[in-house]
Protein backbone atom coordinates (compact mmCIF):
# COMPACT_ATOMS: atom_id res chain seq x y z
CA UNK A 1 0.00 0.00 0.00
CA UNK A 2 1.32 3.19 -0.62
CA UNK A 3 0.96 5.94 1.43
CA UNK A 4 0.03 9.60 0.59
CA UNK A 5 3.53 10.82 1.96
CA UNK A 6 4.68 9.10 -1.11
CA UNK A 7 2.54 10.59 -3.45
CA UNK A 8 3.09 13.86 -2.23
CA UNK A 9 7.17 13.48 -2.10
CA UNK A 10 7.13 12.06 -5.74
CA UNK A 11 5.49 14.97 -6.61
CA UNK A 12 7.14 17.11 -4.85
CA UNK A 13 10.39 16.29 -6.68
CA UNK A 14 8.11 16.47 -10.11
CA UNK A 15 7.82 19.82 -9.29
CA UNK A 16 11.28 20.65 -8.11
CA UNK A 17 12.37 19.09 -11.34
CA UNK A 18 10.26 21.04 -13.53
CA UNK A 19 10.87 24.39 -11.58
CA UNK A 20 14.77 23.98 -12.55
CA UNK A 21 13.98 22.98 -16.08
CA UNK A 22 12.43 26.32 -16.17
CA UNK A 23 15.32 28.13 -15.00
CA UNK A 24 18.18 26.55 -16.48
CA UNK A 25 17.08 24.79 -20.04
CA UNK A 26 17.38 27.64 -22.87
CA UNK A 27 15.65 25.89 -25.58
CA UNK A 28 12.06 27.23 -24.91
CA UNK A 29 10.30 24.06 -25.95
CA UNK A 30 12.44 22.47 -22.83
CA UNK A 31 10.84 25.28 -21.10
CA UNK A 32 7.76 24.61 -22.00
CA UNK A 33 7.93 20.87 -21.02
CA UNK A 34 9.38 21.62 -17.58
CA UNK A 35 5.88 24.03 -17.14
CA UNK A 36 3.73 20.88 -18.12
CA UNK A 37 6.03 18.74 -15.71
CA UNK A 38 5.19 21.36 -12.86
CA UNK A 39 1.84 21.32 -13.89
CA UNK A 40 1.05 17.50 -13.76
CA UNK A 41 3.01 17.59 -10.13
CA UNK A 42 0.13 19.83 -9.18
CA UNK A 43 -2.47 17.48 -10.56
CA UNK A 44 -0.77 14.61 -8.38
CA UNK A 45 -0.94 16.35 -5.62
CA UNK A 46 -4.73 16.80 -5.89
CA UNK A 47 -4.94 13.44 -6.49
CA UNK A 48 -3.40 12.37 -4.11
CA UNK A 49 -4.88 14.58 -1.58
CA UNK A 50 -8.80 13.58 -2.89
CA UNK A 51 -8.12 10.14 -2.09
CA UNK A 52 -6.49 10.59 1.26
CA UNK A 53 -9.29 13.20 1.94
CA UNK A 54 -12.22 10.84 0.64
CA UNK A 55 -13.33 14.08 -1.08
CA UNK A 56 -13.77 14.35 -4.92
CA UNK A 57 -13.61 18.00 -5.25
CA UNK A 58 -9.68 17.30 -6.00
CA UNK A 59 -10.53 15.30 -8.78
CA UNK A 60 -12.63 17.41 -10.32
CA UNK A 61 -9.88 20.31 -10.10
CA UNK A 62 -7.51 18.18 -11.59
CA UNK A 63 -9.64 18.04 -14.91
CA UNK A 64 -9.96 22.07 -14.91
CA UNK A 65 -5.59 21.83 -14.45
CA UNK A 66 -5.62 19.42 -17.36
CA UNK A 67 -7.59 22.08 -19.72
CA UNK A 68 -5.42 25.09 -18.56
CA UNK A 69 -2.30 23.27 -19.84
CA UNK A 70 -3.24 22.16 -22.91
CA UNK A 71 -4.86 26.26 -23.55
CA UNK A 72 -1.54 26.98 -22.22
CA UNK A 73 0.21 24.22 -24.52
CA UNK A 74 -1.42 25.73 -27.15
CA UNK A 75 -0.41 29.60 -26.94
CA UNK A 76 2.96 29.20 -26.57
CA UNK A 77 3.43 26.82 -29.15
CA UNK A 78 1.82 29.71 -31.43
CA UNK A 79 4.35 32.56 -29.62
CA UNK A 80 7.51 30.39 -30.02
CA UNK A 81 6.24 29.93 -33.43
CA UNK A 82 5.72 33.39 -34.54
CA UNK A 83 9.04 34.30 -32.58
CA UNK A 84 10.58 31.23 -34.73
CA UNK A 85 9.68 32.96 -38.19
CA UNK A 86 11.11 36.19 -37.20
CA UNK A 87 14.33 34.93 -35.94
CA UNK A 88 14.74 31.44 -36.45
CA UNK A 89 15.90 30.34 -33.35
CA UNK A 90 14.20 28.93 -29.79
CA UNK A 91 16.68 29.30 -27.62
CA UNK A 92 16.08 31.73 -24.87
CA UNK A 93 19.87 33.42 -24.83
CA UNK A 94 19.62 34.88 -28.33
CA UNK A 95 15.92 35.95 -27.48
CA UNK A 96 17.19 39.74 -26.23
CA UNK A 97 16.29 42.52 -27.80
CA UNK A 98 14.51 44.04 -24.51
CA UNK A 99 16.91 44.16 -21.24
CA UNK A 100 16.89 47.25 -18.68
CA UNK B 1 -31.20 23.81 -7.94
CA UNK B 2 -32.70 25.10 -11.40
CA UNK B 3 -34.08 28.24 -9.70
CA UNK B 4 -30.46 28.72 -8.45
CA UNK B 5 -29.06 28.78 -11.42
CA UNK B 6 -31.39 31.41 -12.53
CA UNK B 7 -31.19 33.34 -9.99
CA UNK B 8 -27.05 33.43 -10.51
CA UNK B 9 -27.66 34.01 -14.20
CA UNK B 10 -29.76 37.23 -13.34
CA UNK B 11 -26.96 38.44 -11.20
CA UNK B 12 -23.95 37.62 -13.79
CA UNK B 13 -25.43 39.83 -16.62
CA UNK B 14 -22.30 42.26 -17.22
CA UNK B 15 -20.50 38.89 -17.91
CA UNK B 16 -22.74 36.75 -19.79
CA UNK B 17 -23.03 40.62 -22.53
CA UNK B 18 -19.15 40.14 -22.65
CA UNK B 19 -19.42 36.71 -23.90
CA UNK B 20 -22.40 37.46 -26.20
CA UNK B 21 -20.31 40.52 -27.68
CA UNK B 22 -17.30 38.47 -27.78
CA UNK B 23 -19.21 35.71 -29.92
CA UNK B 24 -21.13 38.32 -31.68
CA UNK B 25 -17.76 40.65 -32.86
CA UNK B 26 -15.87 36.85 -33.94
CA UNK B 27 -18.92 36.08 -35.98
CA UNK B 28 -18.96 39.56 -37.52
CA UNK B 29 -15.43 39.14 -38.71
CA UNK B 30 -16.04 36.10 -40.53
CA UNK B 31 -19.20 37.40 -42.02
CA UNK B 32 -18.62 40.61 -43.14
CA UNK B 33 -14.88 40.44 -44.25
CA UNK B 34 -15.34 43.49 -46.50
CA UNK B 35 -16.41 45.86 -43.53
CA UNK B 36 -13.73 45.48 -40.88
CA UNK B 37 -15.42 48.23 -38.83
CA UNK B 38 -17.77 46.45 -37.16
CA UNK B 39 -16.22 44.48 -34.30
CA UNK B 40 -14.54 47.41 -32.78
CA UNK B 41 -18.04 48.59 -32.72
CA UNK B 42 -19.35 45.37 -31.04
CA UNK B 43 -17.23 45.56 -28.73
CA UNK B 44 -17.58 49.16 -27.59
CA UNK B 45 -21.33 48.40 -27.43
CA UNK B 46 -20.64 45.28 -25.45
CA UNK B 47 -18.75 46.98 -22.95
CA UNK B 48 -20.86 49.98 -22.07
CA UNK B 49 -24.09 47.55 -21.92
CA UNK B 50 -21.98 45.26 -19.81
CA UNK B 51 -20.36 48.54 -17.14
CA UNK B 52 -24.82 49.19 -17.32
CA UNK B 53 -25.20 46.29 -15.57
CA UNK B 54 -22.32 46.52 -13.50
CA UNK B 55 -24.17 49.41 -12.14
CA UNK B 56 -27.20 48.11 -11.46
CA UNK B 57 -25.90 45.19 -9.45
CA UNK B 58 -24.48 48.63 -6.71
CA UNK B 59 -25.78 47.60 -3.14
CA UNK B 60 -25.45 43.79 -4.12
CA UNK B 61 -23.96 41.34 -1.48
CA UNK B 62 -24.56 37.50 -2.81
CA UNK B 63 -22.91 34.45 -3.46
CA UNK B 64 -23.78 32.88 -6.69
CA UNK B 65 -23.26 29.82 -8.97
CA UNK B 66 -22.94 27.46 -5.48
CA UNK B 67 -20.03 29.99 -4.27
CA UNK B 68 -18.08 30.07 -7.03
CA UNK B 69 -18.48 34.01 -7.24
CA UNK B 70 -19.75 36.47 -5.16
CA UNK B 71 -21.56 40.02 -6.51
CA UNK B 72 -20.99 42.38 -3.59
CA UNK B 73 -19.87 46.22 -3.61
CA UNK B 74 -15.88 45.48 -3.31
CA UNK B 75 -16.46 43.36 -6.75
CA UNK B 76 -18.53 46.15 -8.29
CA UNK B 77 -16.36 48.58 -7.68
CA UNK B 78 -13.28 46.79 -9.32
CA UNK B 79 -15.16 45.41 -12.35
CA UNK B 80 -16.51 49.24 -13.00
CA UNK B 81 -12.94 50.12 -12.94
CA UNK B 82 -11.98 47.37 -15.13
CA UNK B 83 -15.36 48.26 -17.67
CA UNK B 84 -14.23 51.85 -18.05
CA UNK B 85 -10.44 51.10 -18.62
CA UNK B 86 -11.90 48.86 -20.90
CA UNK B 87 -13.70 51.38 -22.91
CA UNK B 88 -11.39 53.75 -22.74
CA UNK B 89 -8.71 51.01 -24.42
CA UNK B 90 -11.06 50.47 -26.79
CA UNK B 91 -10.90 54.56 -27.53
CA UNK B 92 -7.49 54.21 -27.69
CA UNK B 93 -7.78 51.72 -30.07
CA UNK B 94 -9.43 53.59 -32.98
CA UNK B 95 -6.58 56.34 -32.64
CA UNK B 96 -3.75 53.93 -32.46
CA UNK B 97 -1.75 53.68 -35.67
CA UNK B 98 0.02 50.37 -34.49
CA UNK B 99 -3.39 48.61 -34.14
CA UNK B 100 -4.87 49.96 -37.26
CA UNK B 101 -2.32 49.12 -39.37
CA UNK B 102 -3.39 45.28 -38.89
CA UNK B 103 -6.89 45.62 -40.64
CA UNK B 104 -7.05 41.92 -41.48
CA UNK B 105 -6.84 40.85 -38.02
CA UNK B 106 -8.58 43.72 -36.25
CA UNK B 107 -11.37 41.73 -35.50
CA UNK B 108 -9.36 39.26 -33.19
CA UNK B 109 -7.83 42.38 -31.27
CA UNK B 110 -10.77 43.65 -30.27
CA UNK B 111 -12.71 40.17 -29.39
CA UNK B 112 -9.54 39.21 -27.51
CA UNK B 113 -9.82 42.62 -25.27
CA UNK B 114 -13.16 41.38 -24.79
CA UNK B 115 -12.31 38.26 -23.88
CA UNK B 116 -9.24 39.77 -21.46
CA UNK B 117 -12.03 42.05 -19.99
CA UNK B 118 -14.48 38.66 -18.52
CA UNK B 119 -11.31 37.58 -16.92
CA UNK B 120 -10.73 40.38 -15.18
CA UNK B 121 -14.22 40.72 -13.78
CA UNK B 122 -14.11 37.31 -12.59
CA UNK B 123 -11.35 37.38 -11.28
CA UNK B 124 -12.56 40.84 -9.11
CA UNK B 125 -15.40 38.26 -7.93
CA UNK B 126 -13.70 34.77 -7.44
CA UNK B 127 -13.97 32.80 -4.30
CA UNK B 128 -13.28 29.71 -5.23
CA UNK B 129 -9.65 28.33 -5.80
CA UNK B 130 -11.10 26.91 -8.87
CA UNK B 131 -12.73 30.10 -10.03
CA UNK B 132 -9.17 31.95 -8.90
CA UNK B 133 -6.91 29.67 -11.31
CA UNK B 134 -9.31 29.77 -14.46
CA UNK B 135 -10.19 33.16 -13.98
CA UNK B 136 -6.02 34.18 -13.90
CA UNK B 137 -5.87 31.84 -16.87
CA UNK B 138 -8.55 33.49 -18.78
CA UNK B 139 -6.67 36.97 -18.59
CA UNK B 140 -2.79 35.71 -18.57
CA UNK B 141 -3.54 33.57 -22.28
CA UNK B 142 -5.19 36.62 -23.82
CA UNK B 143 -2.78 39.12 -22.08
CA UNK B 144 0.03 36.59 -23.66
CA UNK B 145 -1.74 37.13 -27.16
CA UNK B 146 -2.43 40.63 -27.04
CA UNK B 147 1.58 41.27 -26.03
CA UNK B 148 2.45 39.51 -29.60
CA UNK B 149 -0.82 41.39 -31.02
CA UNK B 150 1.83 43.64 -33.76
CA UNK B 151 3.49 40.03 -34.66
CA UNK B 152 5.62 41.54 -37.45
CA UNK B 153 7.61 43.54 -34.58
CA UNK B 154 10.44 41.10 -33.36
CA UNK B 155 10.14 43.01 -30.10
CA UNK B 156 6.30 42.46 -29.86
CA UNK B 157 6.53 38.67 -30.07
CA UNK B 158 9.67 38.99 -27.56
CA UNK B 159 7.48 40.46 -24.94
CA UNK B 160 5.14 37.83 -25.46
CA UNK B 161 6.92 34.68 -24.72
CA UNK B 162 8.99 36.69 -22.07
CA UNK B 163 5.48 37.14 -20.58
CA UNK B 164 4.51 33.75 -21.51
CA UNK B 165 7.70 32.03 -19.50
CA UNK B 166 7.61 33.57 -16.58
CA UNK B 167 3.47 33.94 -16.56
CA UNK B 168 3.16 29.87 -16.64
CA UNK B 169 5.85 29.47 -14.31
CA UNK B 170 4.57 31.63 -11.34
CA UNK B 171 1.44 30.01 -12.12
CA UNK B 172 2.87 26.78 -12.14
CA UNK B 173 3.83 27.72 -8.17
CA UNK B 174 0.59 29.55 -7.16
CA UNK B 175 -1.56 26.21 -8.64
CA UNK B 176 1.36 24.16 -6.18
CA UNK B 177 0.62 26.52 -3.32
CA UNK B 178 -3.11 25.68 -4.25
CA UNK B 179 -2.47 22.08 -4.66
CA UNK B 180 -1.20 22.36 -0.89
CA UNK B 181 -3.89 24.11 0.89
CA UNK B 182 -6.55 22.08 -0.48
CA UNK B 183 -4.91 19.02 1.35
CA UNK B 184 -4.55 20.82 4.24
CA UNK B 185 -8.08 22.18 4.96
CA UNK B 186 -10.21 20.15 2.45
CA UNK B 187 -11.78 23.25 1.15
CA UNK B 188 -11.47 24.96 -2.22
CA UNK B 189 -13.56 27.58 -1.14
CA UNK B 190 -11.58 30.65 1.04
CA UNK B 191 -14.72 30.29 3.18
CA UNK B 192 -14.28 27.03 3.96
CA UNK B 193 -10.66 27.59 4.12
CA UNK B 194 -10.81 30.15 6.81
CA UNK B 195 -13.15 27.88 8.72
CA UNK B 196 -11.28 25.09 8.59
CA UNK B 197 -7.72 26.75 10.14
CA UNK B 198 -10.03 28.86 12.64
CA UNK B 199 -11.71 25.59 14.48
CA UNK B 200 -9.44 22.77 13.16
CA UNK B 201 -5.81 24.13 13.24
CA UNK B 202 -3.25 23.27 10.37
CA UNK B 203 0.60 22.71 10.48
CA UNK B 204 1.67 26.04 10.36
CA UNK B 205 5.05 25.33 8.19
CA UNK B 206 2.96 23.77 5.44
CA UNK B 207 0.41 26.71 5.47
CA UNK B 208 3.25 28.98 5.55
CA UNK B 209 4.42 27.17 2.21
CA UNK B 210 1.35 27.19 0.71
CA UNK B 211 0.27 30.59 1.33
CA UNK B 212 4.28 31.68 0.02
CA UNK B 213 3.43 29.93 -3.17
CA UNK B 214 0.23 31.74 -4.01
CA UNK B 215 1.62 35.18 -3.22
CA UNK B 216 4.14 34.61 -5.91
CA UNK B 217 0.87 33.80 -8.02
CA UNK B 218 0.01 37.33 -6.81
CA UNK B 219 2.97 39.05 -6.95
CA UNK B 220 3.16 38.10 -10.54
CA UNK B 221 0.13 39.44 -11.47
CA UNK B 222 0.46 42.95 -9.54
CA UNK B 223 4.31 43.16 -10.64
CA UNK B 224 5.66 43.42 -7.26
CA UNK B 225 9.52 43.20 -6.62
CA UNK B 226 11.11 39.90 -7.05
CA UNK B 227 8.58 38.70 -9.63
CA UNK B 228 8.32 42.42 -11.64
CA UNK B 229 11.14 41.03 -14.21
CA UNK B 230 8.60 40.13 -17.09
CA UNK B 231 6.94 43.73 -16.62
CA UNK B 232 9.46 46.02 -18.34
CA UNK B 233 9.76 44.35 -21.54
CA UNK B 234 6.29 43.00 -22.18
CA UNK B 235 5.40 46.76 -21.30
CA UNK B 236 8.24 47.85 -23.93
CA UNK B 237 7.25 45.52 -26.52
CA UNK B 238 3.62 45.10 -26.34
CA UNK B 239 1.49 47.64 -28.37
CA UNK B 240 1.06 50.90 -26.06
CA UNK B 241 -2.99 50.11 -26.19
CA UNK B 242 -1.86 46.86 -24.64
CA UNK B 243 0.31 48.01 -22.34
CA UNK B 244 -1.85 50.65 -20.65
CA UNK B 245 -4.40 48.21 -20.54
CA UNK B 246 -2.09 45.50 -18.58
CA UNK B 247 -0.62 48.67 -16.48
CA UNK B 248 -4.57 49.38 -15.23
CA UNK B 249 -6.60 46.44 -14.91
CA UNK B 250 -4.47 43.33 -14.38
CA UNK B 251 -3.10 45.13 -11.71
CA UNK B 252 -6.42 46.20 -10.33
CA UNK B 253 -7.86 42.23 -10.60
CA UNK B 254 -4.48 41.45 -9.26
CA UNK B 255 -4.95 43.82 -6.28
CA UNK B 256 -8.55 42.57 -5.89
CA UNK B 257 -7.91 38.87 -6.05
CA UNK B 258 -5.26 39.46 -3.37
CA UNK B 259 -6.94 41.47 -1.17
CA UNK B 260 -10.00 39.22 -1.18
CA UNK B 261 -8.12 36.42 -0.55
CA UNK B 262 -5.64 37.63 2.50
CA UNK B 263 -8.63 39.50 4.22
CA UNK B 264 -11.14 37.05 4.24
CA UNK B 265 -8.96 33.55 4.03
CA UNK B 266 -6.80 34.69 7.17
CA UNK B 267 -9.25 36.88 9.40
CA UNK B 268 -10.61 35.52 12.98
CA UNK B 269 -14.49 34.68 12.20
CA UNK B 270 -15.18 32.47 15.02
CA UNK B 271 -17.64 33.81 17.73
CA UNK B 272 -15.91 36.03 20.10
CA UNK B 273 -13.02 36.73 18.02
CA UNK B 274 -11.53 40.00 16.69
CA UNK B 275 -12.73 40.10 12.82
CA UNK B 276 -10.90 43.88 12.55
CA UNK B 277 -7.68 42.50 12.90
CA UNK B 278 -5.76 40.86 9.94
CA UNK B 279 -3.53 38.27 9.34
CA UNK B 280 -4.53 36.62 12.80
CA UNK B 281 -4.85 33.02 11.63
CA UNK B 282 -1.21 33.11 9.87
CA UNK B 283 0.89 32.25 13.45
CA UNK B 284 4.09 32.51 13.35
CA UNK B 285 4.97 35.21 11.13
CA UNK B 286 4.57 38.82 11.05
CA UNK B 287 2.52 38.56 7.14
CA UNK B 288 2.46 42.03 7.63
CA UNK B 289 6.11 42.77 7.89
CA UNK B 290 6.91 41.03 4.74
CA UNK B 291 4.39 42.47 2.73
CA UNK B 292 5.75 45.77 4.19
CA UNK B 293 9.86 44.71 3.27
CA UNK B 294 7.98 43.75 -0.41
CA UNK B 295 6.20 46.98 -1.01
CA UNK B 296 8.99 49.23 0.08
CA UNK B 297 11.44 46.86 -2.28
CA UNK B 298 8.66 47.36 -4.89
CA UNK B 299 8.45 51.12 -4.98
CA UNK B 300 12.44 51.53 -4.27
CA UNK B 301 13.49 49.44 -7.23
CA UNK B 302 10.48 50.66 -9.52
CA UNK B 303 11.80 54.16 -9.06
CA UNK B 304 15.72 53.91 -8.85
CA UNK B 305 15.78 52.33 -12.04
CA UNK B 306 13.55 54.52 -14.14
CA UNK B 307 15.86 57.21 -13.47
CA UNK B 308 18.08 55.84 -16.07
CA UNK B 309 15.21 55.12 -18.75
CA UNK B 310 15.52 56.77 -22.38
CA UNK B 311 12.67 54.86 -23.56
CA UNK B 312 9.44 56.50 -22.05
CA UNK B 313 7.55 52.85 -22.35
CA UNK B 314 9.98 51.60 -20.38
CA UNK B 315 10.05 54.22 -17.82
CA UNK B 316 6.61 54.44 -17.33
CA UNK B 317 6.58 50.40 -16.93
CA UNK B 318 8.44 50.94 -13.92
CA UNK B 319 6.85 53.99 -12.87
CA UNK B 320 3.99 51.67 -12.38
CA UNK B 321 5.93 49.55 -10.40
CA UNK B 322 6.65 51.94 -8.33
CA UNK B 323 2.79 52.69 -8.21
CA UNK B 324 2.26 48.64 -7.24
CA UNK B 325 4.63 48.95 -4.39
CA UNK B 326 2.83 52.24 -2.76
CA UNK B 327 -0.52 50.34 -3.37
CA UNK B 328 1.00 47.21 -1.41
CA UNK B 329 1.47 50.07 1.33
CA UNK B 330 -2.11 49.71 1.84
CA UNK B 331 -2.48 45.88 1.53
CA UNK B 332 0.49 45.91 4.53
CA UNK B 333 -2.36 47.62 6.95
CA UNK B 334 -5.53 46.07 5.15
CA UNK B 335 -7.74 47.56 7.48
CA UNK B 336 -10.84 49.48 6.58
CA UNK B 337 -8.69 52.62 6.03
CA UNK B 338 -5.79 51.15 4.18
CA UNK B 339 -8.31 48.98 1.48
CA UNK B 340 -10.21 52.17 1.25
CA UNK B 341 -7.30 54.00 0.29
CA UNK B 342 -6.37 51.59 -2.34
CA UNK B 343 -9.55 51.88 -4.14
CA UNK B 344 -9.31 55.47 -3.98
CA UNK B 345 -5.66 55.24 -5.32
CA UNK B 346 -6.55 52.87 -8.09
CA UNK B 347 -9.60 55.41 -9.28
CA UNK B 348 -6.85 58.10 -9.34
CA UNK B 349 -4.30 55.80 -10.85
CA UNK B 350 -6.55 54.75 -13.63
CA UNK B 351 -6.90 58.23 -15.19
CA UNK B 352 -3.38 59.47 -14.88
CA UNK B 353 -1.70 56.40 -15.88
CA UNK B 354 -3.92 55.51 -18.94
CA UNK B 355 -3.53 59.45 -19.71
CA UNK B 356 0.17 59.21 -19.39
CA UNK B 357 0.30 55.75 -22.24
CA UNK B 358 -2.12 57.71 -24.18
CA UNK B 359 -0.27 60.73 -24.48
CA UNK B 360 2.78 58.25 -25.42
CA UNK B 361 0.84 56.73 -28.07
CA UNK B 362 -0.12 60.08 -29.52
CA UNK B 363 3.04 60.63 -29.88
CA UNK B 364 4.41 57.68 -31.26
CA UNK B 365 1.75 57.67 -33.76
CA UNK B 366 3.19 60.89 -35.26
CA UNK B 367 6.85 60.82 -34.82
CA UNK B 368 7.18 56.83 -34.72
CA UNK B 369 9.60 57.57 -31.87
CA UNK B 370 9.08 56.58 -27.65
CA UNK B 371 12.65 57.68 -26.53
CA UNK B 372 12.99 60.90 -24.08
CA UNK B 373 14.64 62.87 -26.91
CA UNK B 374 12.04 62.78 -29.13
CA UNK B 375 9.44 64.88 -26.69
CA UNK B 376 12.71 67.97 -26.93
CA UNK B 377 10.22 71.07 -27.89
CA UNK B 378 7.08 69.11 -27.80
CA UNK B 379 6.01 72.55 -25.80
CA UNK B 380 6.22 74.40 -28.74
CA UNK B 381 5.26 71.78 -31.07
CA UNK B 382 1.87 70.71 -29.53
CA UNK B 383 1.18 73.09 -26.79
CA UNK B 384 -2.12 71.01 -25.61
CA UNK B 385 -0.91 67.25 -25.42
CA UNK B 386 2.20 68.72 -23.93
CA UNK B 387 0.17 70.64 -20.90
CA UNK B 388 -2.11 67.51 -20.62
CA UNK B 389 1.42 65.07 -20.46
CA UNK B 390 2.18 67.75 -17.47
CA UNK B 391 -0.57 67.34 -15.56
CA UNK B 392 -0.86 63.35 -15.75
CA UNK B 393 2.95 63.58 -14.85
CA UNK B 394 2.54 65.45 -11.69
CA UNK B 395 -0.12 63.76 -10.89
CA UNK B 396 1.33 60.58 -11.06
CA UNK B 397 4.28 62.20 -9.07
CA UNK B 398 1.66 62.66 -6.04
CA UNK B 399 1.62 66.70 -5.79
CA UNK B 400 -1.41 68.77 -5.54
CA UNK B 401 -3.21 70.17 -7.04
CA UNK B 402 -4.14 67.10 -8.77
CA UNK B 403 -5.62 63.50 -8.19
CA UNK B 404 -2.37 61.80 -7.24
CA UNK B 405 -2.02 63.92 -4.82
CA UNK B 406 -5.31 62.76 -3.19
CA UNK B 407 -4.48 59.00 -3.98
CA UNK B 408 -1.05 59.77 -1.99
CA UNK B 409 -2.53 61.27 1.26
CA UNK B 410 -5.31 58.67 1.98
CA UNK B 411 -2.83 56.01 1.42
CA UNK B 412 -0.26 57.85 4.18
CA UNK B 413 -2.91 58.71 6.58
CA UNK B 414 -4.12 55.20 6.80
CA UNK B 415 -0.24 54.55 7.71
CA UNK B 416 -0.51 56.90 10.23
CA UNK B 417 -3.66 55.73 11.52
CA UNK B 418 -2.13 51.54 12.04
CA UNK B 419 1.40 53.38 13.46
CA UNK B 420 3.25 52.51 10.13
CA UNK B 421 5.08 56.18 10.22
CA UNK B 422 8.83 54.72 8.91
CA UNK B 423 6.80 53.09 5.42
CA UNK B 424 5.10 56.06 5.46
CA UNK B 425 7.96 58.09 5.76
CA UNK B 426 9.59 55.22 2.52
CA UNK B 427 6.62 56.15 0.57
CA UNK B 428 7.57 59.96 0.70
CA UNK B 429 10.93 59.56 0.14
CA UNK B 430 10.50 57.25 -3.11
CA UNK B 431 7.83 60.27 -4.80
CA UNK B 432 10.95 62.65 -4.10
CA UNK B 433 12.96 60.17 -6.28
CA UNK B 434 9.79 59.96 -8.45
CA UNK B 435 9.78 63.69 -9.02
CA UNK B 436 13.32 63.38 -10.65
CA UNK B 437 12.83 61.34 -13.32
CA UNK B 438 9.06 63.04 -14.37
CA UNK B 439 10.82 66.29 -14.57
CA UNK B 440 13.25 64.83 -16.81
CA UNK B 441 10.16 64.08 -19.09
CA UNK B 442 8.92 68.20 -18.86
CA UNK B 443 12.60 69.58 -19.18
CA UNK B 444 12.75 67.76 -22.74
CA UNK B 445 9.28 68.99 -23.60
CA UNK B 446 9.48 72.85 -22.65
CA UNK B 447 12.86 73.66 -22.08
CA UNK B 448 15.23 71.82 -24.79
CA UNK B 449 14.58 72.82 -28.39
CA UNK B 450 13.44 70.63 -30.86
CA UNK B 451 16.31 68.38 -32.39
CA UNK B 452 15.66 68.69 -36.10
CA UNK B 453 12.08 69.11 -36.84
CA UNK B 454 10.40 72.07 -35.34
CA UNK B 455 6.99 71.41 -37.39
CA UNK B 456 3.59 71.77 -35.01
CA UNK B 457 2.02 68.05 -34.75
CA UNK B 458 -1.03 68.10 -35.52
CA UNK B 459 -3.79 66.10 -33.80
CA UNK B 460 -7.91 65.69 -34.91
CA UNK B 461 -10.26 66.75 -33.10
CA UNK B 462 -11.72 63.42 -31.52
CA UNK B 463 -8.36 62.73 -30.04
CA UNK B 464 -8.05 65.59 -28.31
CA UNK B 465 -11.32 65.03 -27.02
CA UNK B 466 -10.10 62.07 -25.59
CA UNK B 467 -7.12 63.36 -23.94
CA UNK B 468 -9.54 66.15 -22.66
CA UNK B 469 -11.70 63.26 -20.96
CA UNK B 470 -8.95 62.15 -19.27
CA UNK B 471 -7.80 65.62 -18.05
CA UNK B 472 -10.41 66.83 -16.42
CA UNK B 473 -10.54 63.96 -13.86
CA UNK B 474 -7.16 64.12 -12.89
CA UNK B 475 -7.67 67.65 -11.81
CA UNK B 476 -11.12 66.99 -10.91
CA UNK B 477 -10.90 64.58 -8.33
CA UNK B 478 -7.76 66.31 -6.51
CA UNK B 479 -9.88 69.60 -5.63
CA UNK B 480 -13.21 67.85 -5.23
CA UNK B 481 -12.42 64.44 -4.12
CA UNK B 482 -15.77 63.92 -1.66
CA UNK B 483 -17.20 61.61 -4.23
CA UNK B 484 -14.29 59.70 -4.92
CA UNK B 485 -14.16 58.76 -0.81
CA UNK B 486 -17.63 58.11 -0.45
CA UNK B 487 -17.42 55.70 -3.32
CA UNK B 488 -14.55 54.01 -2.51
CA UNK B 489 -15.64 53.75 1.33
CA UNK B 490 -19.15 52.29 0.16
CA UNK B 491 -17.08 49.62 -2.16
CA UNK B 492 -14.98 47.71 0.88
CA UNK B 493 -18.07 45.91 1.52
CA UNK B 494 -17.19 42.26 1.39
CA UNK B 495 -19.01 39.36 1.20
CA UNK B 496 -18.68 37.02 4.24
CA UNK B 497 -17.03 39.58 6.33
CA UNK B 498 -18.52 41.47 9.31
Amino acid sequence: MISVEQYLALSAVMFVIGVVGVLVRRNAIIVFMSIELMLNSVNLTLVAFSAYLGDVTGQMLVFFVMTVAAAEAAVGLAIIIALYRIRQTVNIDDINILKW
Amino acid sequence: MVEQILESLSRFLPETVLVGALCLAILSDLVFRQNRGIAPLIALGGLFLSLYYVTEQAGVSQQIFSGMIVVDPFAVFFKFLIGVTAILIVLFSFYSSEVQSTQKRIGEYFSLILALTLGMYLMAGAVNLLMMVLAIELTSLTSYILAGYTREAPDSSEASLKYMIYGALSTGLMLYGISILYGLTGATDIYGINASIAYNGVNEVTLLIAVILILVGFGYKISAVPFHFWTPDVYEGAPVTITAFLSVASKAAGFAMMIRFFRVSFIDLTPGGFPDEMWVLLQGIEWNKIVAIISVLTMTLGNLVAVWQDNLKRLLAYSSIAHAGYMLMGVVVLSNAGVAAVLIYFMVYLFMNLGAFYVVMLVANKTGKEDIDSYKGLGYRSPIVAVSFVIFLISLTGLPPTAGFIGKLYLFAALFEAKWIWLAVVGALNSVVSLYYYVRVLRNMFLRDPAEDKSPIEFSTAQIVVLIALVIPTILFGLYFAPLVDFANASIVMFGVR
